[in-house]
């Protein structure tokens, strides 16, 4: 197939977030990652669990903007959730509003915390998110106001205030992947800062550092992202994303 | 059994200013609204309130009834943010204590078991813990070197929670999809308030319901309140959804002061029959429209 958009890389990388991860429960939050994950689990990741936003485990492949169809498997009330994350038995992609250099995030506050400037949603789960299970992120828009020198209030733990804090914040932490609309990014292990991983088709290295508010780590020669396969491509088209929310989240 | 039926006013006589008060629900949803507007209606005032935040803490926020907050997030859901807590929040009008969603679980379970704390990892190596400084740390005692937050016990004075059925004696029931967390925000609590679609006889609760939708049982109640539609503007699947238009309307009044005092005068003046009233009014309207 041809005419493959920005989003659809982007989707296909996001469904890469949920390889090998076994049977555990796989909670996307954005549209292209909740694309993104039931691409993984109708492919190449079928023990994945998700729910249906709610309260409900459930099987099967829906398209996003509607309800869920599929066959309820179990209940995963908010009753329980937090018992359930602090498993560890959970992959979650989150949504920052600002991220830094060592992956810490904030979705809480922007500016003084006793008197914030722009008052966002609160840290929600992040902070236990973070040292309790695998936690990705995606950017849908890749610039210096949200990749910056220093986050303003640190709702989910970075890599380098985690190392500080000893073994009860490590022991569990495991920040996997970054994805955005210009790239793939993970950490390197030995310092745990950023490290460019690939690059969109189309987009340059030097846009990514342009768009990027502090030093990425590059190891020799950046590939390019994978495109999504014609079947992925049919999958999104047709039964995940027949309404097409995914070019509203990155424009083609 | 006791019969614990009460009015809304009731409740709130039971109330006083300065209360830490505990508010069930979840964002947008089966949050026991009509009992929060018999606080907005009363003189309360400099009330601590701890909540999975929707539009309860907007409107608290908004009539100026909340001295701090103690939430994980406020949203209400199909409107990621609240505007009137926003604005409380970006005035700097209120005191907050900012937890995870998990720590703030954590503490009302620690006020309900009678423990003055209970260890978890989350917050560590956040700002979490910076920007609750009284927030300590403890070591595990059987040596593996982690150290831990001591989450402190959330102790309420009062809980206000809303379920679709309760008997009179206050066995509660949820028909919809979650408990959340009203079972522990009425344990962690000196007092808990129920307000209920509707009052049945108890042998109702089971004719078509498992038991386990019974989340409340009756020896963590203190008062039931009938409130037929007492959730609105928030959801109480599945005897009614999210009134998305209202939340909307609501959310407008946070344009500016006029617009709150236009929205308060219209919706908030009266009594809770009044509210309803006004509400059944604008249904009415949207249908003609």
């Amino acid at each position: 197939m041809s005419d493959i958009s920005r989003a659809e890389v982007c989707v296909a990388a996001c469904a890469e977030i949920y390889r090998d991860n076994g049977e555990i429960l796989a909670s996307a939050f954005g549209t292209i990652p909740a694309i993104g994950v039931r691409l993984a689990r109708h492919t190449f990741s079928p023990d994945l669990l998700l729910t249906d936003g709610e309260s409900h485990l459930v099987q099967g492949t829906w398209a996003v903007g509607g309800p869920a169809e599929g066959v309820v498997e179990g209940w995963s009330p908010f009753r329980g959730i937090f018992d359930l994350n602090w498993t560890g038995k959970r992959h979650i992609v989150m949504v920052p509003v600002q991220i830094d250099r060592f992956g810490n995030v904030n979705i809480s506050a922007i500016g003084d915390h006793a008197k914030p400037s722009v008052q966002l949603v609160g840290v929600r789960g992040a902070p236990g998110n973070t040292v309790y299970h695998a936690t990705s992120y995606w950017i849908a828009k890749h610039s210096t106001r949200t990749f910056v020198p220093a986050v303003d209030m640190v709702s989910g733990a970075g890599n380098d205030r985690v190392a500080a804090a000893g073994t009860g914040a490590s022991r569990y932490h495991d920040l996997r992947k970054v994805v955005t609309d210009l790239a793939v990014l993970d950490y390197a292990p030995a310092s745990g800062a950023m490290r460019l991983v690939s690059v969109h088709p189309g987009v340059t290295v030097d846009e990514v550092h342009a768009a990027t508010g502090f030093d990425l780590v590059v190891d020799g020669e950046v590939p390019v992202t994978r495109l999504p396969t014609d079947d992925e491509l049919a999958l999104i088209r047709d039964v995940i994303d027949p309404r097409n929310l995914r070019d509203k989240e990155v424009p083609a | 059994m006791a019969d614990k039926r009460m009015t809304g006013p009731e409740v709130v006589g039971r109330l006083e200013s300065g209360m830490t008060i505990g508010i069930g629900g979840w964002a947008s949803r089966r949050k026991p609204m009509s009992l929060v507007r018999e606080i907005l209606r009363s003189d309360l005032t400099d009330l601590t309130v701890v909540s999975y935040g929707g539009p309860d803490v907007g409107l608290l926020c908004a009539a100026g009834k909340v001295k701090k907050l103690v939430f994980g997030f406020v949203t209400l859901d199909s409107i990621p943010l609240d505007p009137h807590f926003r604005a409380a929040r970006q005035s700097g009008s209120i005191e907050v204590a900012e937890y995870d969603e998990g720590m703030l679980q954590w503490g009302l379970y620690a006020a309900s078991i009678r423990l003055p704390f209970l260890p978890t990892r989350a917050g560590l190596a956040t700002s979490v813990t910076d920007t609750n400084p009284d927030l300590q740390l403890i070591t595990d005692p059987y040596g593996s070197g982690d150290e831990l937050i001591a989450m402190p016990a959330i102790h309420l004075d009062a809980a206000l929670v809303h379920m679709n059925r309760a008997d009179a004696a206050g066995n509660a029931q949820y028909l919809g999809p979650d408990p959340y967390f009203d079972d522990l925000f009425c344990m962690a609590a000196d007092q808990a308030f129920v307000s209920c679609e509707k009052v049945v006889p108890t042998e109702e609760l089971t004719r078509d319901h498992h038991a386990a939708t019974i989340a409340l049982r009756r020896l963590f109640v203190d008062g039931v309140v009938e409130a037929p539609n007492g959730a609105h503007l928030t959801s109480c699947a599945p005897d009614y959804g999210t009134d998305e238009g209202f939340l909307r309307e609501y959310a407008a009044a946070a344009k500016s002061p006029e617009a709150w005092q236009a929205f308060s005068a219209t919706y908030l003046s009266g009594d809770e029959e009044t509210y309803q009233r006004a509400i059944a009014a604008r249904d009415d309207e949207e249908l003609s429209a």
